[in-house]
């Protein structure tokens, strides 16, 4: 019972403290004097180092989707709308999710790792004590560069998803690549991409928030940073489903669905 | 030695749990004075020196930087009185991420202009890097340095701004006996150069000896004992004598 009450107890203080730390955020990113160069520098570290990873599985990802769906839909009758199929699929749910899914590994593991190594050799506290607002300098630009980056490599992952759902309807039928984006994108709508886009921005927050968390209190020397960037991944991992939980709910509920 | 003190401890009391690390704690710190702090580990000296800056809060007590209590400053107001306190943390606290030049050039952004870090950076950089002997590592990053190299860069990186006060957490731990005299006798050059004031705590009495003239003695949570070395080291009380026994 006491190991119970330990745990929400626990819990609760978590949330609390994860609670302030965004608002905190809130509170330094409207201060002047933003760090460009340094949210620049993040945007390349998370962005661009990303690509070839969330590019190679998104290609995967539409590839292996449209050799599995094809079967069923054969048995149906409904060989034509594969192209369609996959693409309502990887626009609205698979691409956006999985793409966070990688996301949270990478950098949500690897801004836990930095951080909380830097916290434990006292770097943290160098720049505090030369002047510098670690929490902005440090933390404002990673969640930032995250909540860009992260949509666009979604979009970037759809695309290429599509692709690699075109060569899947190619490897047992025979479309041309005309009529293939066109299925395509005629069952496709501005309400499939924009929810799938919003949700994306927040996917994106919630793994630079949580990677920031986890690697700026992280504690206990060495083993800290360990536990930091696994839970970090764990958590981000979880609030990403979470959150498109929610993203559906609401677009189920403003008819985008 | 006269006048008001550029730095002032009084009452400083600080308990991490049940842990009472500083106990009623007081000291004072003149223009141009080089005082030692000596403890056994764990008895609060890092934790002291952290309070000083602002890095911890304080349970009770007043403490007076310039004449100013730190508690009553905002955050814009304790950075800008932190340009004047330089800190040379234990584990040198280099910007893995970063060249030595990068890291040297770091505490500039936050004091200087944009046009004053475009015109004057370099020199300033060439010349801090000049002071601890090191003026060839510019382009190096921390992980190719060695622990007294890395402890010298973290010393120019202090020095760049010119503090009139320097706190030294134990700048010679993990070093050998050669590396750390070297840095002693770095730390005594800065002293007379600059004319800055500090505090150095350090379980090295060699240290201790070449760069401070006040010592004092931080046995549970108290300033135990203060005085200069050389009377501290015939002090009759066992608690002052036992840090003192192996020392030639």
């Amino acid at each position: 019972m006491d190991s119970i009450k330990n745990l929400e107890s626990d819990f609760l203080k978590e949330v609390g403290q994860i609670t302030r730390f965004i608002a905190r955020f809130f509170l330094v990113v409207i201060k002047p004097k933003q760090e460009w160069e340094e949210w620049i520098n993040q945007c390349y570290w998370i962005g661009y180092k990303s690509l070839t990873l969330v590019s190679v599985t998104a290609f995967i990802m539409g590839l292996v989707l449209t050799i599995q769906s094809r079967p069923t839909l054969v048995e149906f009758g409904a060989a034509s709308l594969l192209p369609a199929m996959v693409s309502v699929s990887l626009v609205r749910e698979i691409t956006p999710v999985i793409t966070s899914l990688i996301c949270a590994g990478k950098i949500a593991s690897g801004i836990g790792a930095e951080l909380g190594s830097m916290r434990v050799t006292e770097q943290i506290d160098a720049m505090e004590v030369s002047g510098t607002n670690p929490f902005k300098y440090l933390i404002v630009t990673r969640v930032l560069a995250s909540t860009v980056m992260v949509p666009i490599l979604s979009l970037l992952a759809i695309a290429i998803s599509l692709y690699g759902g075109f060569l899947g309807t190619n490897i047992r039928g025979e479309v041309s690549w005309t009529l293939y984006w066109f299925q395509a994108y005629d069952a496709l709508s501005f309400g499939d991409f924009i929810p799938s886009l919003v949700k994306t921005i927040f996917f994106g927050f919630a793994i630079g928030t949580v990677g920031c968390y986890k690697g700026y209190t992280s504690q206990k020397g060495t083993e800290g940073v360990g536990k930091s960037a696994t839970t970090a991944v764990v958590v981000a991992s979880l609030l990403v489903f979470v959150l498109d939980l929610i993203a559906v709910q609401i677009t189920d509920i403003l008819g985008l669905t | 030695m006269t006048g008001d003190p550029l730095l002032e401890v009084q009452g400083l009391s600080l308990a991490f749990g049940k842990n009472k690390v500083l106990q009623n704690f007081s000291l004072t710190l003149m223009e141009g004075e080089n005082l030692g702090i000596l403890g056994k580990s764990g008895s609060g000296k890092s934790v002291l020196i952290k309070c000083i800056i602002r890095l911890l809060n304080p349970d009770l007590g007043i403490i007076r930087v310039f004449g100013k209590d730190i508690s009553q400053l905002n955050q814009e107001q304790m950075d800008e009185l932190r340009k004047d306190v330089g800190f040379l943390f234990q584990s040198n606290a280099l910007y893995d991420s970063m060249t030595v030049k990068q890291n040297l050039e770091f505490p500039l952004r936050r004091h200087w202009s944009e046009e004053d870090r475009l015109a004057h950076a370099e020199t300033a950089v060439q010349e801090a890097l000049d002071d601890v002997g090191l003026s060839h590592t510019q382009h190096m990053m921390p992980s190719e340095l060695s622990g007294g190299m890395k402890k010298r860069i973290a010393l120019a990186r202090m020095l760049i701004l010119k503090p009139k006060v320097i706190l030294y957490d134990e700048p010679t731990t993990g070093l050998d006996p050669v590396t750390g005299r070297e840095i002693s006798e770095l730390i005594l050059k800065i002293q007379n150069k600059y004319n800055t004031a500090s505090i150095l705590i350090s379980h090295d009495l060699s240290c201790i000896r070449l760069t401070s003239n006040r010592v004092i003695m931080l046995i549970e949570g108290k300033n135990y004992a203060d005085d200069t070395f050389d009377q501290l080291r015939h002090h009759a009380d066992p608690k002052v004598k036992i840090f003192f026994r192996d020392y030639e």
